[in-house]
């Protein structure tokens, strides 16, 4: 597939990023390099001075809302994108209203209470949808460690599945970047293989 | 019993085992799990009240915090 029909097949789809911080905006802009022209957004977050070492924000930013400051980022690599903005922490019940429409979703919080709310609502109420979950990106090194695997019929995780940020462990660009490119790289293989909708 | 775990085969203290018996058994350290039995969603509420069978095949994911 060339480039163009690349952009062509999946202008139509709509992604929904749950949660915007290292994973989520780093994915965000590498789908929207590629041609993703319909995001639906969640994180109830403002950037941060500790964020920048890894996510997708920048100084002048700092005290945005993550969503909106996500936006923007976006907005400046192709104006022609539309987005959904919520600036809300998630619940169980908010996923179906939030991202039910979507044809994608990556999960991207950092708590992994967070992670496994959304994967048990996805398996009950939107089992038919993909989710890509990352899941163990802390550190330095280990690159090898690196993974994805499909865990269910539409669950696929990134990640290495055991480094846990802590304080001699924490979230750094390279690694959280490479998993949430992971995601992303993903993310597009499998729209690839799905069916085109009308933008 | 003998169970598919986490794709592996492996022995387990002998029925009636619940989920939750079952991650106890196993010696889990992450406290945010999935788990499916047979395929089948099993979530974190019902892990006392599914039962694993001889033959199963039960599948954990443990989910870390980072993103």
């Amino acid at each position: 597939m060339n480039w163009d029909q690349i952009k062509q097949h999946i202008a139509g789809f709509k992604i929904g990023i749950a949660g915007c911080g290292g994973l989520g905006s780093n994915a965000a802009v590498a789908l929207a390099r590629v041609g993703v022209k319909r995001f639906v957004l969640a994180d109830f977050d403002v950037v941060e001075p500790s964020n920048l070492n890894r996510q997708y924000y920048f100084s002048k930013q700092i005290g945005q809302k993550k969503v909106h400051a996500l936006r923007d980022n976006l907005l400046q690599i192709y104006q022609d994108i539309s987005l959904e903005l919520h600036d809300k922490m998630l619940h169980f019940e908010d996923i179906v209203p939030v991202f039910g429409d979507c044809d994608l979703m990556l999960e991207a919080f950092d708590k992994a209470e967070a992670k496994q709310m959304l994967t048990e609502a996805m398996m009950c109420f939107m089992p038919d949808k993909v989710l890509i979950i990352g899941n163990g990106m802390a550190g330095v090194g280990s690159f090898d460690a690196i993974k994805q695997l499909r865990w269910s019929e539409n669950v696929y995780v990134c990640g290495d599945q055991i480094t846990e940020i802590s304080a001699d462990q924490p979230p750094l660009a390279p690694r959280v970047g490479i998993v949430s490119n992971m995601q992303a790289n993903l993310a597009l293989e499998l729209l690839l293989k799905m069916k085109p909708k009308k933008e | 019993m003998i169970i598919t775990f986490n794709n592996r085969l492996e022995e387990v203290p002998d029925g009636p085992v619940t989920v939750n018996d079952l991650i106890k058994f196993k010696n889990f350290t992450f406290k945010m799990l999935v788990t499916k039995v047979n395929g089948e969603l099993v979530k974190k509420d019902q892990r006392d009240e599914v039962y694993v069978k001889e033959g199963d095949k039960v599948d954990i994911l443990h989910l870390i915090s980072g993103g």
